[in-house]
């Protein structure tokens, strides 16, 4: 049970308001950019006019900008094509590999692991500069394909964590029934082990969607105009023209992540 | 290869193995091999050996100290009308800029004349470009920047530098700008994590600790700034902090600070510090809650019907339980927030710059791309050791995401 049990309520009041404090630290600054996104003003912060639910106080201009800003639809498209094209080549290489590690027979697995994981952890400063360099010797800067190469690297961990995963909690014995039923290789995939992964694979796949659609370094470093994503559009908003305009599109990106956790929360209740 | 009768045959070694390629190829290709060509820029750098071959093939019977004789002229003055006919002399200048500063428009002038004004001799064809041409610093110093591999960058990057002798010491205090820069990065990740094992330790446990139905919620409130943009966390934090932002209004309006008063919160190290923290949080949270969830509570009200109190109980059996928790979380977000570029970027102003941003300047606005890779690569160097360390006592391939 809680730590304060035994000293009475007033210590484990102390400690459930601490717990309150962080709980409201960790999630009030986010939603305070909802009703701050119907400002009628150009401002920051809360009117007088707003605090007094005056209607004249809020208005929807700052989405009208937003919709009819072509920068931002065109970031929109460019986020949604890189993040999908990513996510695809990440998962389909992240779950065969995934398959392969966590095979018992694996040689050199904590080895090849490290590689693996590798682009979550080493900083993307350094990752992002070396691309530039790279892809650029490939005259893969400025253009999609690049970043979509770059994007996919950097969701590949996810997807081999979370079918890995899946993985260990996966009956081998299955695989050898199918076998001995003279199922090969393959139909024991698809058949067999796919349907039973899938869960983990299409949260995978969720990951690194989520990883190239919220990354900008590699961005700020390889992409052109016409690269230009919602987190690009979204830096340039806070370091150059800063309107309430960004909070309109931050207020989508939050509705955005809700639908994604709870996509992920349900995959995962089904993984158990 | 014969694995013999331990271990599980060779083919289905060869099968898992094949498996795995493709994507070590993708990420060898994508994203390992463009790290690996960056660090050697950090040693490699042969633009100058390039431009100028003849030129430094001569130079290298000079003494260093009278001034070269007029075949070397004669193949400076050659190489620089090509270096300036492909481009490269702005270039090549800069290179040579490194060595010793000031050299950048010697040698452009110098390829200028030679292009443009040339005079009986190369030597009066170079001196009448620059007077420096006349002088023996500049020969050494184009023979110092036409060595192909070179430790100048990571000097430079840890703050040494070469004296008239060519013996290593460091640089006079008031230039030494990379170290204190990495020291203070470490501080600041040392800082932040202390801060996230603070504020993250009571609620792991509190979650830990709820009725399932509870703790599916509160996880949720952990997970919505995990998945929320960094852009729109940080976005955030300017609104709440800036001096006209909602708390500074809130603490004025409640009459806490006045109105010209205003806080400066954040683009200042407290700004780096709060959303640091904020975004960071998380990745220390739920490994805390993953190993909190398996100490059974009787563990503690064992404890305590043996007669230990609270902070007993709590340091004795609960704490050294949930160490590797704590020692998994601390090292993630140490490692994260050693790297970190965005937040300092945009929220830090001027005074909560990280290394990662001295990376990213050298990259982009000074170009000096040797040195921003001999930086990188002393980063790399910290982040692996540490990675290492974190795949040692908590294994990289129990990452858990959520």
């Amino acid at each position: 049970m809680a730590l304060g049990l035994r000293d009475g309520a007033a210590s484990r009041a102390v400690y459930l308001a601490f717990c309150a404090f962080v709980f409201v630290f960790l999630v009030a600054p986010i939603l305070v950019i909802v009703p701050l996104s119907f400002n009628a003003e150009p401002y920051f912060t809360f009117t007088e006019g707003m605090l007094r639910l005056d209607p004249d106080a809020w208005s929807l201009r700052w989405y009208e900008a937003l919709v009819d800003d072509v920068r931002w639809s065109r970031a929109l498209v460019n986020s949604l094509g890189i993040g999908v094209a990513a996510a695809l080549l990440a998962t389909v290489l992240g779950t065969v590999a995934a398959l392969g590690l966590s095979s018992p027979a694996m040689p050199l697995r904590r080895l090849v692991t490290g590689i693996l994981i590798s682009p979550m952890v080493i900083p993307v400063i350094i990752a992002a500069a070396g691309m530039f360099f790279f892809y650029s010797d490939l005259r893969l800067t400025q253009s999609h394909f690049g970043l979509i190469l770059a994007h996919a690297a950097l969701g590949t961990p996810f997807v081999v964590i979370t079918v890995t995963a899946t993985l260990s909690g996966f009956d081998r014995n299955l695989v050898r029934a199918s076998q001995s039923l003279g199922a090969g290789p393959l139909t024991t995939f698809r058949r067999v082990q796919f349907p039973l992964i899938a869960p983990g694979v299409l949260s995978g796949a969720l990951f690194a969607f989520a990883a190239s659609f919220d990354e900008v370094v590699i961005v700020l470093f390889m992409g052109g105009l016409n690269q230009r994503t919602i987190p690009r559009q979204m830096w340039s908003g806070i370091r150059e023209e800063i309107s309430p305009t960004i909070l309109a599109a931050a207020t989508f990106l939050i509705a955005f992540a809700l639908l994604f956790l709870f996509a992920v929360e349900r995959l995962r209740s089904r993984t158990r | 290869m014969t694995t013999g009768n331990v271990g599980p045959p060779t083919r289905a070694r060869l099968r898992a193995a094949g498996l795995t390629l493709p994507l070590v190829a993708f990420v060898g290709f994508s994203f390992l091999f463009p790290l690996g060509t960056m660090l050697s820029r950090s040693v490699y750098d042969p633009l100058v050996a390039d431009t100028l071959p003849g030129t430094l093939a001569l130079l290298e019977e000079w003494d260093g100290e009278t001034l070269p004789g007029e075949p070397v002229f004669a193949a400076a003055a050659r190489e620089l009308e090509t270096a300036l006919d492909a481009r490269l002399a702005g270039r090549l200048g800069g290179r040579v800029n490194r060595v010793a500063s000031g050299m950048r428009t010697v040698i452009v002038r110098g390829a200028r004349a030679a292009a443009e004004a040339p005079a009986a001799t190369a030597r009066e064809t170079l001196i009448g470009g620059d007077p420096a041409w006349g002088e023996p610093a500049t020969w050494r110093a184009i023979r110092a920047a036409g060595e192909r591999f070179t430790a100048r960058h990571y000097l430079r990057a840890l703050d040494l530098d070469r004296d008239a002798g060519g013996s290593i010491v460091r640089q006079p205090e008031e230039l030494r700008i990379y170290v204190p820069l990495l020291l203070r990065t470490l501080m600041v990740s040392g800082a932040v994590t202390l801060l996230c094992l603070l504020l993250g330790y009571p609620i792991a446990h509190l979650i830990a600790n709820s009725p399932p139905r509870r703790a599916r919620w509160l996880i949720l409130l952990v997970l919505v700034p995990f998945w929320t943009s960094l852009l729109v966390r940080t976005t955030a934090w300017i609104v709440l902090l800036q001096t006209h932002g909602v708390l500074n209004s809130l603490l004025v309006a409640l009459g806490i600070v006045a109105d010209d008063g205003r806080i400066a919160m954040i683009y200042n190290m407290t700004g780096t510090l709060v959303a640091m923290t904020h975004v960071l949080l998380p990745f220390m949270v739920l490994p805390l809650y993953s190993v909190m969830r398996t100490i059974p509570p009787h563990f503690m009200r064992a404890a305590s019907s043996l007669g230990a109190n609270r902070r007993q109980s709590f340091l004795r059996v609960y704490w050294p339980l949930t160490l590797p928790g704590t020692a998994a979380g601390s090292l993630l977000v140490f490692i994260l927030a050693i790297g970190y570029y965005i937040t300092p970027a945009l929220v830090g102003g001027s005074s909560g710059q990280l290394f990662s941003n001295m990376i990213a300047f050298h990259m982009q606005t000074s170009l000096n791309w040797g040195l921003a890779a001999a930086l990188g690569g002393i980063l790399f160097v910290v982040v692996g050791a540490l990675y290492v360390v974190y795949d040692r006592l908590v294994g990289a391939s129990s990452l858990k995401l959520g």
